[in-house]
């Protein structure tokens, strides 16, 4: 027997929570769009655990999406890191506080 | 005996997620995370997803988090002043965590035919997903196609090289 409904949209609660804090709490850009992929996962999870509770497909197809989300999401995030690495050697927000850099 | 399993399998995706967000090292945190992953993949499978838990463990544990550890490398952040530690103070909790992922595992498929493995109560067949997908989503897949695009061409200009 599977575990009720209400548990699996716990546990996607909880794994949301800590994404929001990853985001909120660290000063590392990398670490914060880590903390956005913790979100999507949770996202996703809750999506799966409706699929499974009303026997319906579209619950999967959008988290295919989600996927597809993320990952244009990482690549560009992770290309702007670069790019704000290469003009003041550092990731660390507190640096990144000015208009015009 | 499969909510066991489920019990298991989050407390290992809640443990790993916790220590991914609490590392130092943005290495280590990119390996707690694909455990994470790894053992969410699993509870999509349990939950009648396999189309599912086999992409997440490609695209997430596979695709996104080898860019990340890429990245990381790539600027040089980690590896800079880590401490010698003890092996086991390093690598013990990604140890265990992995040995509760495989325990469960090896649980899910080697199940024996009076407890069928994984029996859920809904199953979606990857033949069902893909002609929901093709048909009543078809313009969502030309969407994400599209954004797919313009993060590859985004993605090209800010890691020109001579950018303004």
């Amino acid at each position: 027997m599977m575990p009720p409904f209400s548990y699996v949209l716990v546990l996607s609660a909880i794994l949301f929570g800590l994404g929001v804090v990853c985001v909120a709490v660290r000063r590392n850009l990398i670490m914060i769009l880590i903390g956005v992929e913790i979100i999507i996962n949770a996202a996703g999870l809750a999506f799966v655990a409706g699929s499974l509770r009303w026997n319906m497909p579209d619950g999967q197809i959008f988290v295919l999406f989600l996927a597809a989300m993320a990952a244009s999401e990482v690549s560009v995030g992770l290309a702007m890191i670069v790019y704000l690495h290469r003009r003041k050697k550092t990731v660390n927000i507190d640096h990144f506080d000015e208009m015009k850099g | 005996m499969n909510a066991i399993i489920f019990y298991l399998l989050s407390a290992a995706a809640v443990f790993s997620t916790l220590m991914a967000i609490s590392r130092r090292e943005l290495i280590h945190a990119v390996v707690y995370l694909v455990l994470s992953f790894f053992s969410l993949g699993l509870i999509f499978f349990m939950m009648g997803a396999p189309l599912i838990a086999a992409l997440e463990v490609l695209i997430y544990a596979g695709a996104i988090m080898v860019l990340f550890l890429f990245i990381v490398m790539m600027l040089e952040m980690g590896a800079a002043k880590i401490p010698l530690t003890p092996f086991w103070k390093v690598w013990g909790p990604a140890v265990v965590i992995a040995a509760v992922i495989l325990f469960s595992m090896s649980l899910l498929f080697l199940g024996t035919p009076q407890t069928p493995l994984s029996p859920m109560t809904a199953f979606i067949s990857p033949r069902q997903f893909g002609q929901a997908l093709y048909t009543k989503y078809y313009l969502a897949v030309e969407a994400a196609s599209l954004l797919l695009l313009f993060a590859l061409v985004g993605a090209l200009y800010l890691g020109k090289r001579d950018n303004p």
